[in-house]
């Protein structure tokens, strides 16, 4: 087969933490603010979501979702796909429309430690970004959130989603 | 095995990608004499075939020269206007060549954004609830097979009659779709697909299923 696939070449997951670290690293040099960091952070997180969904639906053929424990579950598989981490979903709220991922550890912050001046930094806020933005794709509108973080000196890091609607009007034909 | 061409179209209805792959090329060229036994029209800007079918030219082609030159609309290359050249019979005997018309990028943009309204007019009219669209379309010289991903986009291909096993190269074209258009970061969504990149891979795996079937991919 002429083409190489993907996902039989797997990265060291240091590198995608160096290349992170450099990444946020040189955004909080050219922000004064560590808040407009974090911002950043989840637009970057957005634009590669709306992105990656694509990769993912086309690589893994799953179908839509019917309720939130099916994309839970899903989302589950995208971090083994794309962190090579299985995060446990736990938390989910009585009405069954949040839930919360459990990372006990995150190849992004492997290699990090925070500085004091810069302790509301949200270093993670990117994955955050990108399950908006992939979910946002599939015509459902979540939030999502940094809860506990390990590099706060929680024991975890934990990112909890919420889920708004459904986007209906976005919902192509022959769908809804 | 033949594949005709493959049509990618954004979630909002435009055409974001086509290519043609194999559209065997029809073409004749034929000495006339005065008068000249065949009924040309002119409509949509080309110069076809009215009536008059025989070897090699059927009713619908199209006027491509005149003597070897070409015609664009009704218009020779050197100004001289089709309509005059063939009925003055000082100009005959006339060669004229005629083939099947093609396709303007802008006629592909039109049909790829009608095929859209069809699609969900498919679905509505399901008698049952929740349908997909369109997904095969057969008519007595080929099959158009569509593939709605979740997020809107529809992957089109245009096949043989007897092609089967269509589905699983819509899932190809898909996944070189999310590889090499959406990973490029300087593609933006929803605008037209030049990449490279795309375009080898797609027409590698295209060869490969050319010769060694639909199964090797």
């Amino acid at each position: 087969m002429s083409r190489q696939r993907f996902d039989t070449k797997k990265v060291n997951s240091e590198l995608v933490t160096l290349t992170y670290g450099t990444l946020v690293a040189q955004m909080v040099k050219d922000f004064d603010n560590p808040d407009d960091v974090s911002k950043q952070l989840d637009r970057i997180g957005y634009n590669m979501g709306i992105r990656l969904i694509e990769d993912f639906l086309s690589k893994t053929g799953t179908g839509r979702c019917l309720d939130l424990k099916d994309t839970a579950d899903k989302i589950q598989s995208a971090f083994r796909l794309y962190l090579g981490v299985q995060p446990n979903v736990v938390n989910w709220s009585p009405a069954g429309d949040e839930f919360s991922f459990i990372l006990d550890s995150n190849p992004l912050t492997e290699l990090v430690e925070l500085p004091e001046d810069l302790k509301q930094l949200k270093y993670c806020n990117i994955i955050c970004g990108a399950i908006r933005g992939a979910l946002e794709m599939v015509q459902l509108d979540v939030q999502s959130w940094v809860v506990q973080d390990q590099l706060k000196g929680d024991q975890n890091t934990e990112i909890r989603v919420k889920f708004i609607r459904r986007l209906e009007d976005a919902m192509p034909a022959g769908e809804e | 095995m033949v594949i005709y061409g493959i049509y990618i179209v954004s979630k909002s209805g435009g055409l974001i990608f086509n290519y043609d792959h194999t559209l065997p090329k029809i073409e004749s060229e034929k000495r006339f004499s005065y008068p000249l036994d065949i009924k040309l029209s002119y409509e949509n800007k080309k110069v076809s075939v009215e009536f008059g079918q025989r070897e090699g030219l059927h009713v619908g082609h199209v006027l491509y020269a005149v003597n070897g030159v070409p015609v664009t609309g009704r218009q020779l290359d050197d100004g001289r206007e089709v309509s005059e050249v063939i009925e003055n019979k000082e100009n005959y005997p006339l060669t004229l060549k005629f083939g099947r018309p093609k396709m303007t990028t802008n006629e592909k943009i039109f049909l790829a954004s009608m095929f859209y309204p069809l699609f969900a007019i498919a679905s509505q009219l399901s008698p049952e609830p929740k349908s997909s669209g369109i997904e095969v379309l057969e008519a007595d010289t080929f099959k158009l097979h569509c593939f709605q991903t979740l997020t809107g986009v529809k992957v089109m291909i245009i096949v043989d009659k007897t092609q089967i096993g269509t589905e699983v190269l819509l899932k190809k074209v898909y996944e070189l779709y999310a590889d090499y258009a959406l990973k490029n970061p300087f593609y933006s969504l929803e605008m037209p697909i030049r990449c490279e990149l795309f375009d080898t891979n797609l027409k590698s795996m295209l060869e490969q299923v050319d010769k060694n079937g639909i199964a090797s991919i």
